[in-house]
Order: structure tokens, then sequence, then C-alpha cells
């Protein structure tokens, strides 16, 4: 089985490299692009069977800052 | 006083540090990140570099080594830690410290001699200077850029720890800070490296006072 973890920074903290990827849109002639935010994918493959509390104790001790980042896990 | 300087793969501050607390009078072990034990030690340190290559997260990975779960217990019973620059960043990442150091706000990784404000004396770090002192300490970092939620950041002002600032914030940290005292006063956290201010070659020895106050702490003890 396989699940996959999207790690984003929480809202209301500043994202400088989203920011920097909107500012690039800009000069390319892209308009409109009112916000960026980047974050990171991380692909688990795992033992059948791994439930979905294990798999959140992996983000919470590892995969993600929960200071700063929020995750979401999504089972494929 | 006996410290323990920790070696992960990637650090590459670790024996400016053990040269700096050497200096200072220290009787310096050097561990490695698969120890699951420390040697009886008074301060531990975790230097800088970048352990791990920076993977996930700066100091994520080490943060779980063997060694740190050692470190913690050290912590826990009492003991002193410093973590300079990605040493910061793995104190952070173990909880030993609140907040979280983020991408520098200009995304560029700085290099220069950073000017500080010494914000409180009341620390063994720093009790060899007068609070509002100014000293220069290299900064070398690309994730400096501390933050913290606004409960964390009234507990720190409220507390007293906030235990360096930078003059001329160089990468958007909150509050400009640029080091942190635990709750015991008794773990320092901060970018700038004072071990690479302890000898007239590296330009100045404003970070003497620091390890000195550190190892005074002890002989008077």
């Amino acid at each position: 089985m396989k699940a996959r973890v999207h790690v984003m920074l929480k809202n209301g903290v500043l994202d400088p490299q989203g920011e920097a990827v909107r500012h690039a849109l800009g000069s390319l002639g892209f308009e409109g692009v009112n916000g960026v935010r980047q974050g990171k994918v991380i692909e688990l493959d795992l033992a059948d069977g791994t439930d979905e509390t294990t798999i959140n104790q992996m983000c919470d001790k590892l995969l993600a800052n929960t200071v700063i980042e929020s995750y979401r896990v999504e089972m494929l | 006083m006996k410290a323990a300087v920790i070696v992960f793969p990637g650090s590459n501050c670790d024996r400016d540090m053990a040269v700096a607390l050497t200096a200072a009078g220290a009787d310096v072990t050097m561990v490695w990140h698969k120890d699951s034990t420390l040697p009886n030690v008074d301060l531990v340190a975790v230097p800088g570099g970048f352990s791990f290559g920076d993977y996930l997260r700066c100091g994520a990975i080490a943060a779980k080594s063997p060694i740190c779960k050692a470190l913690v217990n050290h912590v826990e019973r009492g003991g002193f830690a410093l973590g300079v620059c990605n040493g910061f960043q793995v104190l952070t990442e173990t909880g030993l410290l609140p907040g979280a150091l983020m991408r520098n706000a200009g995304l560029k990784f700085v290099c220069k001699t950073s000017p500080l404000r010494v914000v409180t004396s009341n620390s063994a770090f720093t009790n060899g200077h007068n609070a509002g002192d100014i000293v220069a300490y290299p900064i070398a970092h690309h994730d400096g850029n501390y933050t913290i939620d606004a409960n964390g950041m009234a507990a720190l002002k409220g507390d007293d720890r906030i235990a360096f600032s930078y003059e001329d914030n160089p990468n958007g940290s909150v509050e400009d800070i640029a080091g942190i005292l635990s709750e015991n006063r008794r773990v320092l956290g901060m970018m700038p490296h004072p071990e690479r201010a302890v000898d007239l070659g590296h330009g100045g020895t404003d970070g003497q006072a620091l390890f000195r106050g550190l190892i005074g702490a002890f002989v008077q003890a």
C-alpha cells in the first residue's frame, strides 16, 4: 500500500520561497497570480495494513514540523 | 568543566567548537551521532554545519539520532547545552527549545560578521556581559529566520529568555531574535557563531566571553 503526505507551511506563516515563485511568475508575464505557497509531497511505500494513526505519528514525529507546518495524508 | 561536542555526518563546526571550549578551559570529548549514551559531562555542544545534508528540514534527521535521545535526557536532568547554527536548528527540532528556524526571508545564504545585542545577562552563557552590550559574531546560514507563535513569544519575553538579538536583522527573524534560552536558562540556541570569534586570527574575540562565562559558572559552583 502507498500513502502520500502533503506538507505545507501553516496559514499565517510567511512563505518566502512561495513569494519568490510568485514574483518570478509575474516577471514571466503571468498576471493575476495573487499568492503562491510551496510545500512538499512525500510518498510512502508501506506494509499492507498500516493504519492511518501510524502514518499520522510518522508525520508528527518526523515528516512535518508541526510548529510551522500542517500535513494531510492521502491513502493511495 | 567537562563538555561533549556532538558530531553528525555533515557537521562542520565541531572542531571549532572543541577548540573554543578547550581554550576556555573545558575538558572536551567528541561524541558520534550513533552513540546512544553521553560521557559524564556538564555541557553538551551541538555544532554548526549541515547535518544529514539538511534533508527534510534543517536539523530534523539529526534530532532523531540516538545521541539526541541522550541529549534530551541530559537536559531533562538539568544539564547545560549550547546549540549553534545547525545546532540551534537541532535543538528546536528536538523540542528542547521552542519555535522553528525557517528559510531566510531574503532567500539567500548570509555569511558575514553581524553585530548582536546581548538582551539578557541572566544566564551562564551571557553573564560575562551587561544587557545591552553589543558583540560581533560571524553568521553563516540559509535557514536562520526564527519564528514562534504569539504565546511562545510572550513567554520568551516575559521570562527574559531572548539571549541575543540582531542589530541589523539579516534573515527576517521575528523580533530580530538571534538566540534564545530554555525555561531553566541552561540551554542556549543561537544562529551566530561565538566559536568563530575566539582568536585574533578570526578577526575578533567577542566570543571568548561566552565560553569563559560558561566555564566560570562551573568553577564557582
